[in-house]
């Protein structure tokens, strides 16, 4: 079975065809005897949700850790925008990212921490903050980290991802923490940005979520992606209603 | 783009500076010195006793409290670290960031704790103004080369247990078990010929350097244990203070860059 799908499934209601916002090639990378991720192919479509699934430790948070940078790649080439990830920081300007259990510096608060993001990039302002809003953040702002329930640390963490409107936002199991209501804030958020022309990547394990909110659907499996392309295109193939039957279908198919 | 490495390291400095000024334990590290020194002097020392009595102080404890904060601090500094490779921001400059904001504190508290007893009590007669001045020099030196090895082995050990064992276990070999090891050696070949392997196996020592210096100074040959007295023997003050004081910058520069090196191909 190829590793990746044919590109006309990428393409198919694409807004635009242009060149994709991450280009992955030839990735691999090994944590001592452990082959995480093997010669991995990946295209990301701009201005399209993607989200990544897979079984755990299929090498969903390594593969979202090259692309920030956070871990190296022992052979292949991760492009973001035509930016080489190994070859400098300054792309890393355009990404937003929420990681699975944010942690933060403990003793600062969540404005302290706000405020050093926005002097490290020098943006003073011209932000979004809509999500403190959003999220009633308001009463945590000025709480040590350290006092922060897990669902509110989440909440700061979102914010911090949206914080200077990135063009790529990456999200690793962002609703895991969050209640009901805060769950779907972030997803209105989601979907304002993304008409506003940002990319998004998703890691959940929640495939009734992803299938409501997701355009695309990048299937990990064994450290390769093993389904890359439309999740509607993903469900006529396996002649099945819901995302999480079509990715069984497509489990047991490569078994 | 070296303008970009700087600001950004001065930021990340920043950060740092007030997060560990926040913790009050460096402000405690430069009034433990201040209390010291000051007591020195009223227990009825002279200047130049009072820098004596300080000597093994500084020797002892600068090395021991910059490994086990510096990493300690490392490892808790984890989530910051994380958070901030996240960002636009190069590694080189983080590092360098993080590691002055941690060596500055400390080599300026540590400055200050004894210079200001100095200063209250009068520096006195005697010329001890120098050697109050390489005191305070060689202390800083030394706070820099310890805290540039504790982020070394903070970076290298993944496991915090394990590179804090590591981090002591160095102290403890260049602070006390060096010296023994130099005389067991010393004692068994003493039918050889040993000035020359002496003064190799000084340069392998951040403390022996440093007291090799300091002694120098005070011109106290007898003190100077069994390498500083066969360095004085060869070189002589000058070009033996200027030996051992390149040697102790080398110690200083070789594990930054490696630590540097290392963090800018670590994975998170």
């Amino acid at each position: 079975m190829p590793a990746t799908a044919p590109l006309h499934l990428i393409a198919s209601n694409a807004p635009d065809t242009a060149a994709p916002m991450v280009e992955v090639h030839g990735l691999d990378k090994r944590f001592g005897a452990l082959h995480v991720l093997r010669s991995l192919d990946l295209r990301l479509a701009r201005g399209r949700i993607t989200a990544i699934v897979g079984p755990n430790g299929s090498g969903k948070t390594t593969l979202i850790k090259i692309l920030l940078g956070l871990v190296r790649p022992d052979a292949g080439t991760v492009a973001i925008d035509d930016a080489h990830v190994t070859e400098g920081w300054q792309y890393r300007e355009r990404i937003g990212y929420m990681p699975q259990a944010a942690r933060y510096p403990e003793n600062l608060t969540p404005r302290e921490v706000f405020a050093m993001l926005k002097d490290l990039r020098g943006v003073p302002d011209a932000i979004d903050e809509e999500l403190i809003d959003a999220f009633h953040l308001h009463s945590e702002l000025e709480k040590p980290l350290r006092t922060l329930s897990g669902g509110n640390r989440q909440k700061v963490g979102a914010v911090i991802a949206f914080l200077f409107r990135p063009d790529l936002v990456i999200l690793d199991e962002p609703t895991a923490g969050l209640d009901p209501v805060a769950s779907s804030t972030l997803k209105d958020k989601i979907r304002s940005e993304q008409e506003r022309g940002t990319t998004f990547l998703i890691t959940s394990h929640v495939m009734s979520e992803l299938d409501v909110l997701a355009d695309d659907v990048a299937v990990l499996l064994d450290g390769q992606i093993r389904y890359s392309g439309p999740i509607r295109d993903l469900k006529r193939e396996a002649g099945e209603q819901h995302l999480e039957r079509a990715i069984a279908h497509l489990m047991t198919k490569a078994d | 783009m070296n303008a970009i490495l700087s600001t950004t390291t001065a930021k990340i400095f920043k950060y740092e500076l007030s997060d560990v000024l926040r913790s009050r334990w460096v402000l405690a590290y430069g009034a433990f010195f201040l209390v010291v020194t000051d007591a020195l002097f009223r227990f009825g020392g002279g200047s130049s006793q009072v820098l004596l009595s300080l000597l093994n102080v500084v020797l002892i404890l600068i090395p021991l409290v910059c490994t086990v904060f510096g990493t300690m601090y490392f490892y808790n500094a984890r989530e910051f670290t994380e958070l901030m490779l996240a960002q636009p921001v190069p590694r080189a400059s983080l590092f360098v960031g993080l590691y002055a904001g941690m060596a500055l504190p400390l080599a300026v508290s540590y400055g200050l704790g004894v210079a200001l007893p100095f200063l209250w009590h009068g520096v006195g007669a005697g010329g001890v103004g120098a050697t109050l001045a390489l005191m305070v020099g060689i202390g800083m030196l030394l706070t820099f080369v310890f805290t540039a090895l504790a982020y070394l082995v903070a970076v290298v050990f993944q496991d915090r247990v394990r590179g804090l064992a590591v981090a002591v276990l160095a102290w403890l070999v260049f602070a006390i078990v060096y010296d023994g090891l130099v005389l067991a050696i010393a004692h068994t070949f003493s039918a050889y010929p040993l000035e020359k392997p002496m003064l190799a196996l000084s340069m392998f020592n951040p403390v022996d350097l440093a007291r090799i210096v300091l002694l120098l100074q005070f011109d106290i040959a007898a003190l100077m244990g069994y390498t500083g007295a066969v360095f004085e023997q060869f070189f002589g003050s000058g070009l033996g203070m200027a030996l051992s004081l390149g040697a102790l910058g080398l110690w200083l520069v070789v594990p930054l860059l490696l630590g540097r090196w290392r963090f800018a191909k670590k994975d998170f």
